[in-house]
This record gives C-alpha cells, sequence and structure tokens, in this order.
C-alpha cells in the first residue's frame, strides 16, 4: 500500500470520532481517503456530502468542503453542487438506513441521471446512531430493537437496486477486504458518471451483540465467511447466494454523463 | 415572448413574471416538481435557463428539489424553487435546514385550497401560517406576497435579494388567482428594485461562515473558492462546526430570528391607500387585495371614509405600520381566502382596541368585491 499522509486530509481537531470499538466506518473513511489521495482531488475542490445516521458523521472529520444536510436528502443535496458547479468532485456518504429507506428514492433517481458524483453506502445493516432499529438491509430474521421477534422482512440488495437503475459504475467491498475495497474505491472515484460502492461495515454495538456476534473480531469473521467474489457468484444457485456477500464489480460502462450533456444542450442554445 | 425583448411591454401571467424576474435578478438554478397551480414556473424556466447559461433540473420529489437548490446555492448559484400547498408541506424539512445553515434561496409557493391535496386548481390563501411556521423548531421567516404581475415581478427580484443579504430563505406567496392571471407588464418598472451586490472582498483569512455578531450574516464564500468549512443542520458554533454548549447554541438559535426581527423596518412592504383619516380599514393582500380595491372604491363611491392596507411583506408582520394606518379606524375588516390566519395577526398588531371583522371564503372562488362591500357596510 503506498504511503498516504492522512492528517493532511483529517481535522484533527475533531477527533477522536464518535464511531464505537470495532465500527467499520473508520476503515471504509481510511479507504476513501486514500482513493481521493489517489485521484488527486483536494480540498479545495472537492466536496464531501453525507446525510444522517453513523455515516454521517464522516464530514465532520475530513478537512475539505463538508455538507452534513438532513436524513436521507445527500444526494439531492450534492445534486445540485454538481450541477451549479462541474468542476467540483463531489463524494456521498451515507448508510442503510440513510441512503435506502428515507434516501432510496434519491439514491436511485441519482444512478437514473447518471450524474457524475460518488456515492459511497456503509451498509451496517442496522440504525446504528438511533441505537439498533430494523434497517432496509437487516437480514430476515435478525433481531433488532424494532424487531424483538425477528426480522420479517427480506433485505435489499443495494448494489443490485442501484445497477438496475442506471449508473456508470457499480460495486460492493467489505471493510475486511481492504485491500480490493481500495481497488474498488479508486475504480469508482476515477469514474466518469454516476459511480456507486456499498461498503459492507460491521456494527458490533447495534447489530452484533442482538444477533450472536459478541464482538467485532466475530463480526469481521463473518464478512470473510460470507464473501464470494461476483465470478462465483454466478456459479451459485439463488438459494446458495442467499445469505452471500458478493464483492467486486456488479457494472461498468461508460454512458453519457448528465453535466455534460447539460453542457452540451447550453452551447447548442447559445450557439443558435 | 422572450429574456431578450425587455422594453416591449408583454402579457405575462404571474407565473410566467415570476420566472423571468427570476432569471433578470440572476437566478441560475431551479429545481423543483411538478404541480398545480405552479408549474409553469418550472415549464418556463426550463425554457429560459440554459439559454442563459442557468441549469433547470426536475427532481424525483419536492423534499429533491428543494435540498438541491441548497446545494446549488453553496457551490455559488442563485436560485429558486416553485410549489404549491402538498409540495410546500414536503419541502419544510429542507427549508428548516437553509433557515439554520443560512443558505439564501427563493421558495414560490402559488396558493391552492387545502388541506391535503384540497382543489389544485383553485385559489386560495390557506398557507400564510405555514410559510411562517411551516418548518419545525424557532426560525426566521421571511414571506412576500404579490398581487399584481409588476408586484410579482418587482417582488420576485426583492426576494433574491433579501434571501442573499439576510442568507435565509425567503418565502414569495403567490395565490392561484395572480398566478394565473395575464396582465400587462411594462419594463422597467417604476419603482425598478435594484439587485443587491454582495460585498465583494470578503476575507478568506479566518472567515468565520456563522458569526452571530454582525448586523448582517457574513457573505457566504461558496464552496470550491478555497475556504473548505462545514455545513451542518446541528445547532453550531460560528465556524460551522456542531455545539453541545448551552450558550453557543442559543447563540445560533437566537441569531437566526434576530437577524431577521432586527431589521423589520427594512423588510416592512406596505402599500396604503387613502387610509389617512380613515373610518373603516380594510386589509388585504395577494388575490384577495384585487377585489379589495373594487370594494373600497365602491364604498368610497357611497360615501364612506375606507382606506386600504395591502402588505406585500407578510411576514415579519408590519405591525408598526398597521397600527399607524388603523389609527383613526373605528373597524378593521380582512378579507382572505382562508380561516382567518392573518385576521387573527390583526387583532394581535392592534392590540384588540378596534374590532377586526373577517370576510374569509374557502372552497375555491375568488372573494367579491361585493361581498365585502358587504361587510364594510356591516350587511353581512
Amino acid at each position: 500500500m503506498e504511503r498516504v499522509d492522512y492528517d493532511k486530509y483529517l481535522r484533527t481537531s475533531r477527533i477522536p470520532h464518535i464511531w464505537c470499538p470495532g465500527c467499520g466506518h473508520g476503515i471504509a473513511m481510511k479507504s476513501i481517503l486514500r482513493a481521493v489521495d489517489h485521484a488527486g482531488w483536494t480540498k479545495e475542490n472537492t466536496v464531501w456530502v453525507s446525510g444522517i445516521g453513523c455515516s454521517g458523521r464522516i464530514t465532520g472529520y475530513v478537512d475539505f468542503n463538508t455538507l452534513h444536510t438532513t436524513h436521507g436528502r445527500a444526494i439531492a443535496f450534492a445534486t445540485g453542487i454538481k450541477l451549479a458547479n462541474p468542476k467540483l468532485n463531489v463524494v456521498v456518504v451515507t448508510g442503510d438506513g440513510d441512503g435506502t429507506a428515507i434516501g432510496g428514492n434519491h439514491l436511485i433517481h441519482a444512478a437514473r441521471r447518471n450524474l457524475d458524483i460518488t456515492v459511497v453506502l456503509l451498509n451496517n445493516n442496522i440504525y446504528g446512531m438511533t441505537g439498533g432499529q430494523c434497517s432496509p438491509t437487516t437480514p430476515q430474521g435478525a433481531k433488532a430493537t424494532t424487531a424483538p421477534y425477528g426480522n420479517m422482512e427480506r433485505p435489499f440488495d443495494i448494489a443490485g437496486v442501484v445497477a438496475a437503475c442506471g449508473g456508470n459504475f457499480v460495486a460492493r467491498g467489505t471493510v475486511y477486504h481492504v485491500n480490493e475495497l481500495e481497488k474498488l474505491m479508486r475504480q469508482a472515484f476515477l469514474k466518469h458518471g454516476f459511480s456507486f460502492i456499498e461498503v459492507m461495515s460491521p456494527c458490533p454495538t447495534a447489530f452484533g451483540r442482538r444477533n450472536k456476534m459478541k464482538n467485532a473480531i466475530v463480526m469481521m469473521e463473518d464478512l470473510k465467511e460470507r464473501s464470494v467474489s461476483v465470478k462465483k457468484a454466478k456459479d451459485l444457485t439463488d438459494e446458495e447466494r442467499e445469505d452471500k456477500i458478493v464483492n467486486g464489480v456488479l457494472l461498468d460502462r461508460d454512458k453519457a454523463e448528465y453535466t455534460d450533456l447539460y453542457r452540451q444542450l447550453i452551447e447548442q442554445l447559445r450557439g443558435s | 415572448m422572450g429574456t431578450e425583448d425587455k422594453s416591449v411591454p408583454r402579457l405575462l401571467t404571474g407565473n410566467e413574471a415570476v420566472a423571468l424576474a427570476a432569471i433578470e435578478a440572476g437566478a441560475r438554478f431551479f429545481a423543483g416538481y411538478p404541480i398545480t397551480p405552479s408549474s409553469e414556473i418550472a415549464e418556463t424556466l426550463s425554457r429560459e435557463l440554459p439559454k442563459v447559461g442557468g441549469v433547470f433540473i426536475q427532481m424525483e420529489d419536492e423534499i429533491a428539489a428543494m435540498s438541491a437548490i441548497i446545494g446549488a446555492s453553496l457551490a455559488g448559484a442563485r436560485t429558486l424553487t416553485a410549489t404549491s400547498g402538498p409540495g410546500f408541506s414536503l419541502k419544510q424539512e429542507a427549508i428548516g435546514y437553509a433557515c439554520e445553515t443560512e443558505v439564501p434561496c427563493v421558495v414560490v409557493n402559488v396558493m391552492r385550497g387545502g388541506p391535503s391535496t384540497g382543489m389544485p386548481t383553485l385559489p386560495a390563501q390557506g398557507d400564510v401560517m405555514q410559510a411562517k411556521w411551516g418548518t419545525h423548531g424557532d426560525h426566521p421567516a421571511i414571506v412576500l406576497c404579490p398581487e399584481r404581475i409588476d408586484d410579482a415581478w418587482e417582488l420576485t427580484i426583492r426576494a433574491f435579494n433579501i434571501a442573499e443579504k439576510f442568507r435565509t430563505p425567503v418565502i414569495l406567496l403567490l395565490d392561484e388567482i395572480v398566478g394565473h392571471l395575464t396582465e400587462k407588464l411594462v419594463l422597467p418598472l417604476k419603482k425598478q428594485p435594484k439587485l443587491f451586490d454582495l460585498p465583494q472582498n470578503v476575507s478568506k483569512e479566518g472567515y468565520l461562515p456563522y458569526r452571530f455578531d454582525g448586523e448582517y450574516p457574513p457573505p457566504l464564500i461558496p464552496v470550491g473558492q478555497g475556504v473548505p468549512y462545514h455545513v451542518t443542520g446541528l445547532l453550531h458554533d460560528e465556524t460551522g462546526f456542531p455545539t453541545n454548549d448551552p450558550d453557543l447554541a442559543e447563540r445560533n438559535a437566537r441569531w437566526l430570528v434576530d437577524k431577521v426581527e432586527n431589521h423589520k423596518d427594512e423588510l416592512a412592504d406596505v402599500e396604503l391607500d387613502e387610509v389617512d383619516g380613515c373610518d373603516i380599514l380594510v386589509f388585504a393582500y395577494g388575490g384577495c387585495a384585487r377585489s379589495a380595491r373594487g370594494a373600497v372604491r365602491m364604498a368610497r363611491e357611497k360615501g364612506l371614509k375606507v382606506g386600504l392596507f395591502k402588505p406585500r411583506t407578510l411576514w415579519p408582520f408590519p405591525e408598526k405600520e398597521l397600527q399607524e394606518a388603523a389609527k383613526t379606524a373605528k373597524r378593521v375588516v380582512v378579507a382572505e381566502m382562508n380561516l382567518g390566519q392573518m385576521a387573527h395577526e390583526v387583532e394581535w398588531a392592534l392590540g384588540r382596541s378596534i374590532p377586526v371583522e373577517l370576510h374569509s371564503k374557502l372552497g375555491g372562488e375568488p372573494i367579491l368585491p361585493t361581498e365585502i362591500l358587504a361587510t364594510i357596510e356591516g350587511r353581512d
């Protein structure tokens, strides 16, 4: 791994962060910073936008233009920023509750528009900050404070949903597989057009404790054991794939990007 | 009709006037969602904005539209959105965010009948209180309300000026009557508003985006101009970072309201018609003011001494101006298409010293001049 001067990118005075011991979000933040560094983005030309929840707090810690917005709406705010100034690099960090429940509509439409922003969704399968309520990615049967008898609903395959909606790049990784995650992040950040990366991130405090995974190590091992590559997953039956984490690139293409199309429209109208 | 031939008299609807005046005011970003009776604003801007290098986007919902204009404003664009009652309800979440983060923007609400889906193509004035108290928590409210097309043009430009100077969302409250009414517009207006020039050369050194101690907020340096700072909907200190310090949090919350309330005189904007020495004062705004003018004229023809008070700024409420205008009045008649949202405010402003009679009408039909006349004459 290349050496990266993380302090350059961090608001060290805002740290220690609020994430619990064993939370995967810090690893994800490091991975994002490495990708930003690799892409050559600077604190002047990069905007980070987050919503509400544990993932939302990331914008307080990174020393860039940062927006900590309302619950679920980070992508909508980011859309305004990018369209008003397409030269800015825009990163959205969201979570499974923020990004797929209250913010699900914004996610699928941003993918459909193929706006050149990068959305990193930290999926810990639970509402962590509010104390462990069920989220749209909580596995069926898992316990949560609002699912004391076990969750009856089937979880979202988020990356699959986004890939079906549009965009140019969709991938999934885990904070256990840090080297692979970094590769995926680099691809996502360099991709022109809408790029989306789902990062599986353990929450021992609000999810693990109630679901027979007593600590962070057990949760990390769980990520390792359940992971399969996109390639291998193709050979599995639906039943075999049910509780697997399918990692890798799910979508990679180069469809026309939204701000480019809009710029062309302006040039066409003003030229005539 | 376009943005080029400015001096030629034009026939415009209120909605078209708002859209074109927004471009005149320098607005270069609109995000919206289709809703009657405001859609012509979005339609006009989808056609006109790209011609001037601006951006129009139809978002997936009302909340997204409101959020997008806040983002665009932070990135340096003058921005607006337009909606009607049900959409205005949805936008409240993000309007609160714009208040707390002190991001300028203009929100047009072309009122229709309510509550809920209400009466989409028919007029009402039921959102007057929502425009002030719609989002949760204590927050500032600046609400402008036009009666005519020239009014709509002028107040749109004024809305952008105020939004930038006070760094807060400004609500432009039309009703369906004004939004869909076609009238002649001749530019320049007699009272052509000048565009507010942002102070130049804002020092980037030690920039505090959220100073609480000035007369007005410091100008916003857009993101991407070399001064990275943090923006949050949490109560924050002057740097923008969240705080749990009770004193700082209270100062932040008070500042948002005080910066507006301390400039009530500057924001007050009323049209007066023969209020000096009047026996009866009629209070009306928006589309209702048109009927009130007719009623007042008819009453004067009958020898009654009637004055008209038309607020163009609804919030902050122009109580001082009202008290002055009602000095000699023995009665005040309020005409509005709701159940008395402003009448209560009028009563309060006058300290219940003068009887206030409400002529209200729901159901989607405008109040007729003869109906207001009946109330003026005490016949209803």
